[in-house]
């Protein structure tokens, strides 16, 4: 028996839909509620390949709403996109499941774009820098990007088609500041399923070469509201990202080492500017040497000084937690780790 | 005024009347909204001079970041 029968029996798919659809290449950005959910749903719809691309490890607040993970890989703090490749596959073993444990930023994502061409990137993530960073990358390759949002029982939907339609930059004319995050007025996992169900769908359609819905979708799934907004006159010719002189503004690189307060968790993230694996063995035996316990996977390890709780990304990355004071997370990281 | 509101009749105060004075009355920053006034949206530089009017259904969209 066919597993995809019944997507095949619907007729606007029908078995030639299914064969496009096992040829394509969908990049997953974030593998939070959103990036867990729409992975599932494409890798059952048979899709040929996802990339999943995320930064951060399974924590227990995490399970009310992200449906791949389990608590074992809670309890083992093993990276989303980790954890999700082996879910994944174990759900669908015909699909090439590629985990990348990263920070999704302008040159990781400009390099993967450029290179592997994937046929539709999906929005899983939680920040507008990063949108603004897939914004411009969807532009200058020409790939079709999917934005999706949810916060409390908000949420909201956008296909992005380059040349058609207008791009998330014409949209909005600077990043919001100060929005209300998943951390601070919560979510719920109803409405991630709806964002998602808006998000695959367009993937789908995409992928059958079906004629995509262009319009805005926003809803309040609480309340019962529901609408649809036709955006198309709000693309702009001088936009930095899809107009007629691009300067792709999000794609500037900074050679630096970032630090950034992860919204509402009380985290500082350091990204260091030089790339590649982490030396472990020395930083094992410094810490050792300090009488510091540290505990440890084949991805990340952690340890507590002075009241932070540090992990550090075998990419290099760290995160500290405890703290929101990017003055404090630089004496500390420079002290430990510099 | 009486607008009709994300699908809500709403009572509006006197004092606004335009686009831009909605999005304040609401504590919405006008370049991360998008505002549609009967099935016609209206651009970001019309916000200060597009007159809204008692009836008119109005649809608010904000984007937020979380997911
Ligand atoms: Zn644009």
């Amino acid at each position: 028996m066919n597993r995809y029968s019944r997507q095949q029996l619907f007729a606007p798919i029908g078995e030639k839909g299914q064969r496009y659809i096992r040829k394509k290449h969908v990049l997953i950005i974030g593998a939070g509620a959103l990036g867990a959910a729409n992975a599932e749903t494409l890798v059952r719809a048979g899709i040929g390949k996802i990339t999943i691309i995320d930064r951060d490890y399974v924590e227990w607040s995490n399970l009310q709403r992200q449906q791949l993970y389990t608590e074992d890989d809670a309890a083992k703090q093993l990276p989303k996109a980790i954890a999700a490749s082996v879910h994944l596959r174990a759900i669908n073993r015909d699909v090439v499941v590629e985990p990348i444990v990263a920070d999704a930023d302008a040159r990781l994502l400009d390099d993967f774009v450029a290179r592997e061409r994937p046929d539709i990137i999906l929005d899983s993530t939680d920040n507008f820098d990063v949108r603004m960073i897939i914004n411009d990358v969807s532009q200058k390759y020409d790939v079709p990007w999917i934005y999706g949002a949810c916060v409390g029982s908000y949420g909201l939907s956008y296909v992005i088609i380059p040349n058609e339609t207008p791009c998330l930059r014409c949209l909005l004319e600077e990043v919001p500041l100060g929005n209300a995050t998943c951390d601070t007025v919560g979510i719920i996992s109803p409405v991630v399923h709806m964002v998602v169900a808006h998000q695959t769908v367009e993937a789908l359609k995409i992928c059958v070469h079906a004629q995509v819905n262009r319009k805005l979708v926003s809803f309040d799934i609480w309340q019962g509201q529901y609408r649809m907004i036709d955006v198309h006159k709000l693309k702009k010719d001088d936009c930095p990202s899809c107009g007629k002189t691009r300067t792709y503004p999000a794609l500037q690189y900074e050679n630096e080492t970032k630090f950034a307060v992860l919204c509402g968790r009380e985290t500082v993230q350091i990204r260091p500017a030089r790339r590649g694996e982490r030396e472990w063995t020395t930083l094992l035996l410094f810490l050792e040497k300090c009488g510091i316990q540290v505990e440890q996977n084949d991805y990340l390890c952690s340890f507590t000084v002075d009241g932070r709780r540090f992990v550090v990304f075998s990419d290099g990355r760290v995160f500290i937690h405890g703290t929101n004071d990017i003055q404090e997370a630089k004496r500390l990281y420079y002290q430990y780790l510099g | 005024m009486r607008c009709i509101i994300n699908g809500e009749t709403i009572h509006l105060p006197s004092h606004v009347s335009t686009v831009a004075q909605l999005l304040h009355h609401f504590h919405i920053h006008k370049k991360i909204a998008i505002v549609e006034i009967n099935m016609h949206i209206v651009p970001k530089e019309d916000y200060e001079h597009t007159a809204i009017a008692d009836g008119d259904r109005i649809e608010i969209v904000h984007f937020v970041g979380g997911g």
